[in-house]
């Protein structure tokens, strides 16, 4: 029920607004927010097994510089990079969470966070990513066809780009979102969740706790990759500076803010971040502050995320 | 008989400070032996090598001839060696019945993408691990608790819940450390006939316990050290009556041996 009311809204009822109200900027704001919230949906995977990942950047800049290394030099179909940078970003995570996972708390935080600015820095320094200049000019997406049949056209040919964009970052995210639902419900999940409260007594009854948490760490780098690719498409471009610590950061708190033991937490953190801080854009040089004024009020009131409030609860319990 | 396990020559050194010193023993398939010996003797450790959370500076554990120092730990659960916490340690945000449901893990037939993809296999591990988590909580006492989130569980019933988890890993050794603490004597006794039964199922048990009279009336074989050596092995009454040990606990009084 409520799954269909929200597909219902996200494919039907926010198009169908947008169109009467004319604010076809909502459609950039949103498709930004599902994007968002796919990386978030990824440092959320982390978080429910135990690691703090400030990291999340990192893997965006590099899934979005695969998808247009790929697209502008090799001239490889942007549809083809988004799983390419997703396993790029994937192989990345095993290579690095193998020596850090074994950190906890703070120090594999710090780690994570370094992290995005290495890989900034590496994209300044490699020749492969341009430097400074980064990548521009990145043509649209072209036609995704299987045995002569086009699935999805041209995006040059398509008149609302802005709703075709807004089409696949909303579908990404709901799959991406079903995805992580159903593991978190599995049995994968149920041990990830042993491996947060406890690793030793999970190792204690045979569980491959290194296995299971670089396994955690490369499918939530596998989301960061793919929304950067994505966004990279959108904005037909890509710099050193496209995904800074100020986003790995956001990537964290939007799971903070949704709540930490609700898969879909990230997502209703995000839209209220990118909202909250939107809309305080009104107060000027006051918003940073304002803004990190409530979100504090709000962690420290509710530790365990919006989606902790007896309102969500109840919808909970009727499912 | 060959034994279950071989202790050989074990010694564990941290820094300065030897834990276990040069500790050699073996253990039958199908026996409750218990390690006794003051606080800090290095019994906790002991049992952290053999179960290989801890690796041993020197000397080896061979289990079913098979040497399993050096392998990671759930490796050496998978095979069969299995150990519980000194200090309660459980899952504590789940219910108790998670937690036993959970620590099946060794038994799941699926692989972990079976299970994801909820295939027909990993259903029917779901269903088998539910039945025997019910079992054991039953037999342990905690049936009545199973749904009840652990970290509001009485400290009994968290050692209960705490030996659930290592008996739904199905181990054919299990090392309980310090399972009675903080039970009162009729608690201790009533655990002390659960341990039994567990032998009596097939599993050969490794025991640390500081309550003598438990340790006197549930074990076939003992082992003591003191200050990280081994300084006498043998059945309850030969211990009892060992010069070394008394020696060792003497001056003691609340580690009165049972005499
Ligand atoms: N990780 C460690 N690092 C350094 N020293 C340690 C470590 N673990 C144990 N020790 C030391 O080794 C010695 C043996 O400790 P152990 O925990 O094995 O004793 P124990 O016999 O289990 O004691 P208790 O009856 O109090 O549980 C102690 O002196 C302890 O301080
Ligand atoms: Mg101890």
């Amino acid at each position: 029920m409520a799954v269909g009311a929200f597909l219902l809204t996200v494919f039907a009822v926010v198009p169908w607004l947008i169109h009467v109200s004319g604010r076809w900027d909502f459609y950039y704001t949103l498709t930004s927010v599902a994007l968002l919230s796919i990386a978030s949906g990824g440092v959320w995977l982390t978080f429910y097994i135990g690691r703090i990942n400030i990291g999340q950047g990192a893997f965006a800049l590099a899934g979005g510089y695969v998808s247009a290394i790929l697209v502008t030099k090799y001239g490889f179909s942007f549809w083809v990079t988004i799983p390419l940078s997703g396993l790029f970003c994937a192989l990345l995570a095993v290579l690095i969470g193998l020596p850090i996972l074994r950190l906890r708390g703070v120090y594999f935080a710090m780690i994570t966070l370094v992290l995005t600015e290495v890989a900034r820095l590496a994209a300044l320094a490699l020749p492969i990513t341009n430097g400074a200049r980064g990548i521009s000019s990145i043509p649209l997406p072209g036609e995704l066809s299987i045995f002569g049949l086009t699935i999805i056209p041209d995006f040059s040919t398509i008149g609302n780009v802005k709703l075709a964009f807004y089409y696949l970052a909303t579908v990404l995210m709901v799959v991406s979102f079903a995805g992580l639902y159903r593991l978190v419900n599995s049995r994968v999940g149920h041990l990830c969740r042993s491996l947060q409260q406890n690793e030793e007594l999970a190792s204690s009854i045979g569980v491959n706790i290194a296995y299971l948490r670089v396994i955690a760490f490369a499918i939530s780098s596998f989301l960061g990759g793919i929304s950067g690719a994505i966004f990279v498409a959108i904005s037909r471009s890509i710099y050193p500076a496209s995904f800074p610590v100020k986003d790995s950061v956001d990537f964290m708190l939007n799971c903070f803010l949704g709540g930490l033991g609700y898969v879909f937490g990230p997502m209703l953190g995000t839209l209220m971040i990118y909202f909250g801080w939107d809309l305080l854009f009104t107060t000027g040089r006051f918003q940073l502050l304002i803004y990190s004024a409530i979100l504090i009020m709000l962690i420290v009131t509710l530790p365990n995320g919006i989606l902790s409030l007896p309102l969500f609860n109840k919808r909970e319990a009727d499912k | 008989m060959t034994a279950l396990l071989e202790i050989n020559g074990l010694t564990k050194k941290f820094g300065g400070l030897t834990a276990v010193g040069d500790a050699s023993f073996k253990v039958n398939d199908k026996e409750i032996l218990s390690v006794i010996g003051p606080n800090g003797a290095g019994k906790s450790t002991l049992f952290k090598l053999i179960s290989s959370f801890l690796r041993p500076t020197h000397g080896e554990v061979r289990f079913n001839g098979e040497r399993i120092s050096g392998l990671a730990p759930h490796i050496v659960a998978r095979k069969g060696v299995v150990r519980t916490f000194q200090e309660t340690t459980i899952f504590k945000d789940m219910t108790a019945r998670q937690n036993v449901v959970v620590a099946h893990h060794l038994q799941s037939k699926a692989s972990l993408l079976g299970h994801y993809a909820g295939t027909l296999t990993a259903r029917r591990d779901e269903i088998d691990f539910h039945e025997s988590a019910a079992e054991i909580l039953e037999y342990l006492g905690l049936g009545h608790v199973q749904n009840e989130v652990a970290r509001n569980l009485p400290h009994g019933y968290l050692r209960a819940l705490g030996i659930a988890i290592g008996l739904a890993a199905k181990p054919q050794v299990l090392l309980l450390d310090e399972p009675f603490a903080g039970m009162n004597h009729d608690e201790t006794m009533k655990a002390v006939e659960m341990v039994r039964g567990v032998r009596d199922r097939g599993i050969t048990i490794l025991l640390v316990e500081h309550d003598m009279k438990a340790v006197m009336k549930i074990s076939d074989r003992i082992v003591v050290l003191n200050f990280g050596q081994m300084i006498a092995e043998g059945t309850p009454a030969e211990i009892q009556s060992n010069e070394r040990v008394i020696e060792a606990y003497l001056g003691r009084e609340d580690q009165e041996i049972g005499i």
